[in-house]
C-alpha cells in the first residue's frame, strides 16, 4: 500500500515534470524574441566604443548576432557546436562551434562582462539574493502567524481591528514608498536625532570591511521593506483560515474532551491550518524574487534583481536570459514542490 | 440586470398590532401583500453601505480624483512642466506647497497633473487587462478541448515569471516606438500608450482563469442548453448569456486591478522604463528621489504618499464590492 502509493507518487512528479519542459521552452522562445529589440549589445559593450564598422561586424559575427533570431534561439538552446560558423566572414562557415547550449547547461557567456560565463556571473550574486529572501521570508511566516493567530483567537476585539486596517495598509505599500519611508526615518532622522541608525545602502560598509554582523545590520531595512506587503497579506490569510479551523467538530471535541486551550490551538488548530498557508507560502516564495529587484535597486544590494536591471539596461540577453530562465524554472520546481509537501501533510490526497 | 431574486415575503409588523375592533381588516391584494421585489443592485448597494472601510474607500477615490482633475484649474500643465534650475530641490513653502524638484520644477503642480496620468494609466490599462481577460477565459472555458489547453498553456507561462521582470523586458521591447501623442489638445508621452499596453498585456491572466472557472460552471446550465437548442450562435452565447452571469468576480478583479495597475505603473517608472519626462506621473516624480533621500523628502514623500491612498482605497472598495456582490466568498 505504501509503496504503491510512492510509485503513485514518482509518477506524479515525473508528469508533473514532463508537463514543465514544453512551458518552459514557450517561456524560454518569447523571452528571447523579446530580448530582441533590447537595443545593440555591442553598441555599449564593456563601455568600449566600437569606431570602425568592420570591428563591429566582425564583433556582432563572432557573438552570432547576424544570424536570423530563430537560429540564435537554437544555438542558444541547444549550442552550435554540431554545426560550423562564419568567423572570418567571407560567408563560407568554417569554424566549428563552440557553444554548448543551455540544455546542456552552457547558458553562454555575459556580453557586459567580456568572457565570464553567464552562469559565474549570476552565481556571484545569487547568495546575496537568498540571504535576502530567506530572511524576508521567515519574519514574514513568523509575524504573519504571530498576527495571523493573534487576531483569529481575538476575533473583532480592537486590537483585531487594528491589525486589520493596518493589514490593508500594508497589502497596499509600494514597495519604494516603505523603503524609502523606512530608510528615511531609521536611517536619516534617527541619524539627526543622535539614535543608534541603520545603514541604507550596501551590504557592508566598506571602511569596516564585510563580515557576518556587518551583513545583518545592512539586512535590516531591506528585509523589512521586502516583507511588509507578504507580511500583510498571509497575516489576514491565516487569521481566515484559523477562524474556519475553530468551527471545525474536531476542534470542538478537542475542546470537550478537556484538552488545555494551548494543545487545542497550536497542535490541533494551527496544524491543520498550516496546510493551505503552507500551499501559499510555497507557490509564492521564488516571487519574491520580483520585489528584490526593486528593493536591491533602492539598497543598492548587489544582488539578482540588481544584475537583473543593470543587464537589461546594457542589453546583455545571455545574462538577462538567465536570470529570467532560472526564475522560471524555480517558480515550476517550486509548483511541484509544494504539491509533494502538500501530499505528505494531508495523507487524504491521492495522485491517482 | 439579468433576472429579478424574489425576496421572501415579509408582512408588515404594523398590521398585526392593529386592535380588530377599532380597525377594518383591510383588504388586501396580493400585491399589496408583498414587498417589490428587491434587485441584485439594490441588494448589492445594500450590502455595500454597510461595508465601512469601502465607504471610505469611495470617499478617498472621489477626492484624489478631484485633487487631479479639477487642479488643472489652478495650474496649467505648462507650469507643471516649466524648469527652472535657479530654484531647484526648494523645500516646501508657501510658494511651493510640496516644494521643488531636481530641476525646479513645482512638485504639487507635478503630482496634480502625474495624478491624472496614473489614474487614468490604472483605468485604461485594466480596461485592456479585462478585455484580454474575458476573451481569454471565455474562450478557454467555453470551448474546452484543444483551445482551452493552448490558451490555459500560455496563460501558465506568463504565470511563471513574475510579473515585474515582464515589465521591463516588454518595456525595453516597445520602448520609444511611439512619438508624441496628442488627446483632447494635450500632447503625452507616446510611452505611456506603451506602459498602458504592457500593463495590459502583463496582468490578464488571474482574470482569465476567474473567467475561465465562471464558464466551465455556468455553461453546464439550462438557460444555455435552451439557447443552443433555440440555435442561439456561439458568440451570443458567450458574450450575451453566459458573460453577464459572471459579471460580479469580473467587477471585483477589475476594481483590485486598476490597484495594481497604478503600482505597476509606479514600480516601472520608478526605474525609470515607464513614462517618459516631461509628462509626470506618481510613478516617474519618484525617479532617482532615492538619491535626494536626505536632502529632499518631499520629492518621494507626496507621490508615494498619494499611491498609497489610491491603492489603499481601490482595495478598499474592491474588498466591499466583493462582499457586496458576492456574500458567498468572505475571502481576506
Amino acid at each position: 500500500m505504501r509503496l504503491h502509493q510512492e510509485i503513485l507518487l514518482t509518477r506524479y512528479i515525473l508528469r508533473r515534470i514532463l508537463q514543465g519542459i514544453p512551458l518552459l521552452l514557450i517561456i524560454s522562445f518569447v523571452l528571447f524574441i523579446l530580448m530582441m529589440n533590447m537595443g545593440d549589445p555591442v553598441a555599449t559593450m564593456g563601455g568600449r566604443r566600437v569606431t570602425r564598422s568592420a570591428d563591429y561586424q566582425r564583433l556582432k559575427r563572432q557573438l552570432g548576432l547576424d544570424k536570423p533570431i530563430e537560429v540564435q534561439y537554437i544555438y542558444w538552446l541547444i549550442g552550435n557546436d554540431w554545426t560550423k560558423v562564419d568567423m572570418d566572414g567571407d560567408g563560407v562557415a568554417e569554424t566549428p562551434g563552440t557553444r554548448h547550449g543551455v540544455l546542456r547547461g552552457d547558458f553562454g557567456t555575459s556580453l557586459v562582462n567580456r568572457g565570464t560565463a553567464v552562469l559565474q556571473v549570476i552565481g556571484e550574486r545569487i547568495p546575496n539574493t537568498l540571504i535576502l529572501m530567506l530572511a524576508s521570508e521567515a519574519v514574514v511566516i513568523f509575524g504573519a502567524l504571530l498576527v495571523g493567530v493573534y487576531s483569529a483567537l481575538r476575533q473583532y476585539s480592537f486590537l483585531d481591528h487594528a491589525i486589520t486596517a493596518l493589514s490593508f495598509i500594508g497589502y497596499s505599500m509600494p514597495i519604494f514608498f516603505i523603503a524609502l519611508l523606512s530608510m528615511y526615518v531609521f536611517g536619516v532622522m534617527f541619524k539627526r536625532w543622535g539614535l543608534p541608525f541603520l545603514p541604507t545602502i550596501g551590504m557592508f560598509d566598506p571602511q569596516v570591511g564585510s563580515s557576518i554582523w556587518q551583513v545583518i545590520y545592512h539586512m535590516i531595512l531591506p528585509v523589512v521593506s521586502m516583507s511588509v506587503v507578504s507580511l500583510a497579506s498571509y497575516s489576514r490569510y491565516i487569521r481566515s483560515t484559523m477562524l474556519e479551523v475553530m468551527n471545525q467538530d474536531y476542534i470542538r471535541t478537542a475542546k470537550s474532551k478537556g484538552l488545555t486551550r494551548h494543545t487545542v490551538i497550536y497542535i490541533h488548530a494551527l496544524k491543520n491550518a498550516s496546510l493551505p498557508i503552507a500551499t501559499v507560502i510555497g507557490l509564492d516564495l521564488p516571487f519574491l524574487l520580483g520585489g528584490a529587484v526593486i528593493t536591491e535597486r533602492i539598497f543598492a544590494w548587489p544582488g539578482m534583481g540588481r544584475l537583473f536591471l543593470d543587464h537589461v539596461s546594457r542589453a546583455d540577453t545571455p545574462v538577462v536570459m538567465g536570470i529570467l530562465m532560472l526564475v522560471a524554472v524555480a517558480v515550476v520546481v517550486f509548483q511541484i514542490i509544494t504539491d509533494v509537501i502538500y501530499a505528505w501533510l494531508d495523507p487524504r490526497i491521492r495522485y491517482d | 440586470m439579468p433576472g429579478w431574486i424574489p425576496v421572501s415575503v415579509t408582512i408588515d409588523p404594523g398590521l398585526y398590532n392593529m386592535e380588530p375592533s377599532t380597525s377594518i381588516i383591510p383588504s388586501l391584494t396580493p400585491d399589496d401583500l408583498e414587498t417589490p421585489p428587491i434587485g441584485l443592485g439594490q441588494l448589492a448597494w445594500r450590502r455595500f453601505r454597510r461595508h465601512r472601510p469601502a465607504i471610505f474607500g469611495v470617499i478617498v477615490l472621489v477626492l484624489l480624483f478631484l485633487y487631479a482633475f479639477s487642479g488643472g484649474f489652478f495650474f496649467t500643465e505648462k507650469y507643471a512642466n516649466f524648469t527652472d534650475t535657479s530654484r531647484r530641490l526648494l523645500s516646501p513653502s508657501a510658494a511651493h506647497p510640496f516644494g521643488t524638484d531636481t530641476i525646479g520644477r513645482d512638485v504639487l503642480a507635478r503630482s496634480i497633473y502625474g495624478g491624472q496620468i496614473s489614474l487614468l494609466i490604472g483605468l485604461t490599462a485594466v480596461t485592456v487587462e479585462t478585455i484580454l481577460g474575458i476573451l481569454v477565459g471565455a474562450l478557454a472555458g467555453y470551448y474546452g478541448g484543444v483551445i482551452d489547453s493552448v490558451l490555459m498553456r500560455i496563460t501558465e507561462a506568463m504565470l511563471n515569471i513574475p510579473e515585474i521582470f515582464l515589465l521591463i523586458v516588454m518595456a525595453k521591447f516597445f520602448g520609444g516606438k511611439i512619438p508624441e501623442v496628442a488627446i483632447l489638445g494635450r500632447s503625452y508621452s507616446g510611452s505611456v500608450v506603451v506602459i498602458v499596453v504592457i500593463i495590459g498585456l502583463t496582468s490578464w491572466m488571474y482574470l482569465a482563469r476567474i473567467v475561465r472557472a465562471e464558464f466551465l460552471s455556468l455553461k453546464e446550465n439550462e438557460f444555455v442548453l435552451a439557447a443552443r437548442a433555440t440555435g442561439t450562435k456561439n458568440l451570443d452565447i458567450i458574450f450575451r448569456h453566459i458573460l453577464p452571469n459572471s459579471i460580479a468576480p469580473i467587477i471585483v478583479s477589475a476594481t483590485l486591478g486598476v490597484a495594481n495597475a497604478i503600482l505597476a505603473e509606479a514600480y516601472i517608472s520608478f526605474l525609470g522604463l515607464g513614462v517618459q519626462p516631461p509628462t509626470a506621473t506618481w510613478g516617474n516624480m519618484l525617479d532617482g528621489a532615492n538619491n535626494y533621500l536626505d536632502t529632499a523628502p518631499w520629492l518621494w514623500f507626496f507621490p508615494g504618499l498619494l499611491i498609497l491612498l489610491t491603492v489603499l482605497s481601490i482595495n478598499f472598495l474592491g474588498d466591499g464590492l466583493r462582499d457586496a456582490l458576492d456574500p458567498r466568498s468572505r475571502a481576506v
